[in-house]
Parts: structure tokens; sequence; C-alpha cells
């Protein structure tokens, strides 16, 4: 309990924000004299889920509740944008966001890595043998890759020659690095697993940014999609328009391109069907599932890759006082893998976890919202949008019917609005 | 209109009643549905409505403009390239209940 050793005006605080929310904040078992301690909240992944879910908790609770905030990283870096740093109109450090601007909502940050928790016992592990108490632990760990499905790509060497870069950090320079090194006349390969994965137009949108960069430095270049699906997975009109019109000659596109394996030596895919494709850049975003600390624990019960939540609470179906959210979920219907809606996850959670531990009742018509943005080149742009309710019959998440859409075509005012959205919900994380 | 006013002057007796009965609030109306609607507005508008970047602020804004735009959005009225996609996403109930939220967030 020594964590629990809190000032006299944080106490005052408590104790005023107890009484704005009712004297049931410390109704969750571990009261002290005094009321020293507040219930306890830890959170896994300072990413779009985890920073928000944590700020909102703090934010809302107005200190009510102790929110400790686990993260590996030194600074967060947004996936969303980080294409532009592979096209090379943007650069790592304008996508990234430093941690400290939690601090003012009294969140205690931890740097490490959580490695499991102990659900009875209600602690949190991590690396370093630190065991965190917790009254309710939030996981948004993002995904992880499934590397046994591609041998290949089972060293540190291979997998540092065929990337991903499906993580914003150093990944992300290094793709930028092989293209800027790639020779005049050569060709970039990215493939693109079957859906379910993170962020549905991101593969297209690299396309892209890539076609973007060898039009203006190696216009003999080529840029070719092998995707595993059978279709384009989001915006395929707005995108095949961009593939058939400014980058016409650049970009190919090939559907249903299962792969058996990744020869990183030779730079080529050994496809399911046919002859092998090689590459002068292989991107290869392997198959993917619920991070590693959600997958390893239990939580995985929807195939044993994703992970099934109550939509009111995002707690796990699996494992009680455990709560997940973004990537890692087995989504509902239309509901994707993005940034913005990990963000949404976040704040639906935090009401729901500030009612719990507060005696309040949990919100019962929870509705999130969508929107992703892709850059076609540096300027010009293009989204879709969802808007998505909570349907207590079928105890989902559904679409809002008539709401939502697309853009009508790539345009450079959502270019101005995309940017903007990036400042804005990078703030609402982390500042 | 008459009936509201009916209703409104019932109200203000049964607050009188309320003091001495102490009749808890029914279980569906929730203080923070607010709260909560306006915070998916957050991602583009800024944290209670008070945005970083270029797309609008709309904290502190008279709740019966915010009500106005996102009608007309609604209905076509008003150019945009994605509030009229979101606009329709919301009951009339639910956009008074975020615009009186964010009518009371500081600019
Ligand atoms: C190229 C690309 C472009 C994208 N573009 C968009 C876009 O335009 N719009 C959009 O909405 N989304 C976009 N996305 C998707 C978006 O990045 C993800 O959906 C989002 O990051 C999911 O949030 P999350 O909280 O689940 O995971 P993350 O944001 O990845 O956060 C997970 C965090 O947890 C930390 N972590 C994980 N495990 C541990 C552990 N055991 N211990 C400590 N820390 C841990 C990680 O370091 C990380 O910081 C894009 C993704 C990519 C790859
Ligand atoms: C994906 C980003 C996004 C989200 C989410 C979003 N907005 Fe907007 N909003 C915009 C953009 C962009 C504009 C400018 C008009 C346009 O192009 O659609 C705008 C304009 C507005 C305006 C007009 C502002 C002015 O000063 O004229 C209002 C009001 C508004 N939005 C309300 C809302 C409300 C309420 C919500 C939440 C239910 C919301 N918005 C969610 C992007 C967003």
């Amino acid at each position: 309990m020594k964590n629990n050793l809190i000032n006299r005006r944080d106490f005052v605080k408590a104790a005023g924000a107890a009484s704005l929310v009712g004297t049931g904040i410390f109704a969750s078992g571990c009261a002290t004299i005094g009321g020293a301690a507040k219930p306890k909240v830890v959170v896994v992944g300072g990413g779009f889920g985890g920073a928000t879910a944590a700020k909102y908790i703090a934010m809302w609770s107005e200190r009510g509740i102790d929110v400790t905030l686990v993260e590996r990283g030194d600074a967060f870096v947004s996936c969303p944008m980080s294409n532009l740093v592979v096209g090379g109109s943007s650069t790592l450090d304008k996508i990234s966001v430093a941690y400290g601007g939690l601090d003012k909502y009294g969140i205690r940050r931890v740097k490490g890595e959580a490695v499991g928790f102990d659900a009875t016992a209600k602690t949190l592990s991590l690396a370093d043998g630190t065991k965190l108490p917790y009254d309710r632990l939030i996981l948004s760990p993002g995904i992880d890759f499934m590397y046994e499905t591609l041998p290949g790509l089972a060293t540190g060497e291979a997998k540092n020659r065929v990337l991903s870069a499906w993580k914003a950090g150093p990944e992300t320079v290094a793709l930028r690095n092989q293209l800027t090194a790639m020779k005049e006349g050569g060709v970039y390969a990215i493939h693109i697993p079957k859906a379910p994965y993170r962020c549905p137009p991101g593969p297209y949108e690299r396309a892209c940014q890539v076609a973007w960069y060898f039009q203006q430095a190696k216009p003999k270049s080529k840029v070719l999609i092998l995707d595993a699906n059978e279709d384009v997975v989001s915006k395929k009109g707005l995108f095949m328009k961009a593939w058939n019109g400014q980058y016409k000659g650049i970009i190919e596109y090939r559907n249903n391109q299962e792969i058996q394996d990744v020869d990183a030596r030779t730079l080529s895919l050994k496809m399911s069907f046919g002859e092998d494709v090689k590459a002068d850049v292989l991107n290869v975003l392997p198959p993917m599932r619920a991070g590693n600390i959600a997958a390893m624990n239990g939580l995985n019960n929807s195939n044993r890759r994703w992970c099934q939540v109550d939509w009111l609470t995002y707690e796990s179906t699996a494992v009680p006082g455990v709560h997940i959210l973004g990537d890692s979920l087995q989504i509902a219907p239309a509901m994707p893998k993005s940034g913005h809606m990990a963000n949404q996850h976040g704040k639906v959670c935090a009401a729901a976890v500030i009612a719990l531990l507060t005696g309040q009742t949990v919100n019962q018509t929870p509705m999130v919202a969508n929107t992703c943005y892709s850059f076609i080149d540096d300027k010009n742009v293009v989204h879709v949008a969802s808007v998505h309710r909570y349907d207590a019959a079928q105890k989902t998440m559904v679409t809002v019917q008539g709401a939502g859409g697309l853009s009508a075509d790539a345009n450079a005012l959502e270019g101005v609005y995309a940017n903007s959205w990036a400042k804005n919900i990078w703030a609402d994380m982390l500042a | 209109m008459k009936s509201q006013y009916l209703l409104a002057a019932y109200a203000a007796l049964g607050s009188s009643f309320a003091l001495a009965q102490t009749v808890p609030a029914p279980a569906t109306v929730d203080k923070n549905l607010g709260r909560n609607l306006a915070a998916q507005c957050a991602n583009c508008h800024g944290s209670n409505g008070k945005s970083v970047a270029e797309v609008a602020s709309l904290a502190g804004v008279p709740a019966n403009v915010t009500i106005q735009k996102m009608k007309d959005y609604r209905d076509g009225k008003l150019p945009a390239t994605i509030m009229h996609q979101l606009a329709k996403g919301y009951t009339d109930e639910q956009v008074a209940l975020i615009a009186q939220y964010l009518e009371k967030q500081p600019k």
C-alpha cells in the first residue's frame, strides 16, 4: 500500500471529487481510513485506445480515480500520417507526441513492458518484476504479428530486410530509406493479408504515397499491390480512380494473392498459386492478432486471435475486471480497426469504468463513430465515415442506417481537415 | 404550447414534492449522456469542443446555433465535406444534449 501515500492537497481534491460523483467512489473494497485509497485503474498501452481511456478517466472523475499508464515507448508515434513519412512529405518528428501532457491530469506514467496479470489478486506484472495493483485493468496493446505463419521472417535479420512498418517508429524511417536507396526502375511490392487487419485503407494509402514519391523522384519505378483479399477492402472506387488516373502505369493491383512464405534473402514472395514474385523493396504486412499481453493471457476468445468484450463496458467476456480496447478487439460488424475507433472505445470504456467504480449505472446507449482519412498524394484526401449505436437486442454495435459515407472525390480541403483531425485527436489523447 | 406550460407548472409543483419525498430520478435519465455523446465529436473538434487546429471549436457556442447547424447539415442546407454524413447519425434529442453540453464548456 505504499503507493497510497498521497499528500493532503490531493486528498482534499479527491474528497471533493467523491462528493461530486457520490460517496460510492470509496466503495471499491480497498478504502482505508480517511478515504486515502482511491479506486485504481491501470492502463496498458499509451496508443489511441489506452491514452484516451487514461486521460478521460482522470479528467471525468476529477482525479477521484487513481490512474496509472504503462507504456513501453518513450513517446507516442502515430500510425495515422505515418504513410506520409514513407512517401517523403512528412517526418517522424511531426507525427510524434510526448507523453508529458498527461501529467497535469495526475496520471502516473510507468515506462515498462507489461507481461501478465493475476485476475484474482488483481495485479499487473511488468518485465522488471514490478507488480501494479488494480481494481480495473484496461488493455489497449494494439496488434502483434503472426510470424508463425511466415517462417521465412523468423530471424531478426529477415525482419529487417522485409519490413512491415505497420507500427509507426524506426521501421517507418527504415522503409523510407529502402525506397530512397532503391534504383530507378525498381519495383516496390506491398503484400496485404486477409482482413481483418489494422487500418483497412492503410495499405492502399501507402501504395499511393510510394507512387507519389516515385512520380517525383524515380518515374520509371513501379508499385505492385499484392492483396490476399478478393477485392480492395476499403474505399475501392476512390483508390481505383487514383490508380487508373494520376498513378496509371505506376501502380498495379492484383487480388487473391495469398502467400505461403517470404524469402528475405532474394526479396521474393512464395505465392500459394503461381510463380514467385520478386521486388526491389518488399513490404509485407503479416497476418495480425491481438497484442501479446491480451493474446498470451487467455483474452483472445475469438478464433484465438481477437478479444470479445461487452460493448457497454469493454470488459472482456473471458476475464472479469479486465477491459480491452482498440485493434485487439473482435470487431462488431462494419467497425474498422482504426485509431479513431480506438479513441472512441477509450471514452465509452472510461465512462463505464468510472460508473462501475463509483456505483453509478453504466450508460446503456453508447455510440461510437469512425472516420478514416487517406492521403492520395501529399495534399488530396478521401474519407470514409460511419456512426454506430449499441443494439440491446443483439448486444452488439450496429451502424446507424443512412449515416456515414465516402468523399465524392479526392480533394485538398479534406487534406486540411485530415491534418486538423490528426492534431485534434493527438491532443484529445495526450494533451 | 399550452401543454408545455402545463407540464412546466406541473414540474415546478412536483419539485416541491420532490424535496419532501426525495423521489429518485428515473433510471433512464443519465446525466452524463450529453458529455459522453459530445466526446465523440472531440476527435475532430477537440477535447470538450476546444479545437487546436483548423476545424472549428464548438466549446462555448450557444446550443441553438449548434442545433441549427446540425439540422442544416443533415438536410443538406450547409455545404460540408463530412458533417452531412455524421449529422444523420444522431437523433434530435442526442444533438440537443451534445449542444447543451458543449455550450457550457470554456472557449
Ligand atoms: C500505416 C497506418 C496508417 C493508419 N492510418 C490511420 C488513419 O488514418 N486513421 C485511423 O483512425 N487509424 C489509422 N491507422 C490505424 C491505427 O493506427 C490503429 O487502429 C490504432 O493505433 C489502434 O489503437 P490501439 O490503442 O489499439 O493500439 P496502438 O495505438 O498501437 O497502441 C498500443 C500501445 O501499447 C503499447 N504496448 C503494447 N503492448 C505493451 C506492453 N505489453 N507493455 C507496454 N506497452 C505496450 C505500444 O507501445 C503502443 O504504444 C493506421 C495504421 C497504420 C499502420
Ligand atoms: C471526422 C471529423 C469530424 C467529427 C467526428 C465531427 N466533425 Fe463537425 N465538422 C467537421 C468538419 C470537417 C467541419 C467543417 C464542415 C465540413 O466540411 O463537413 C465540421 C463542422 C461542424 C460544425 C459547424 C462549425 C461552424 O463553426 O460552422 C458543427 C456545429 C459541427 N461540426 C458539429 C459536430 C458535432 C456536434 C459532432 C459530434 C457529433 C461533430 N461535429 C463531429 C469534422 C468533424
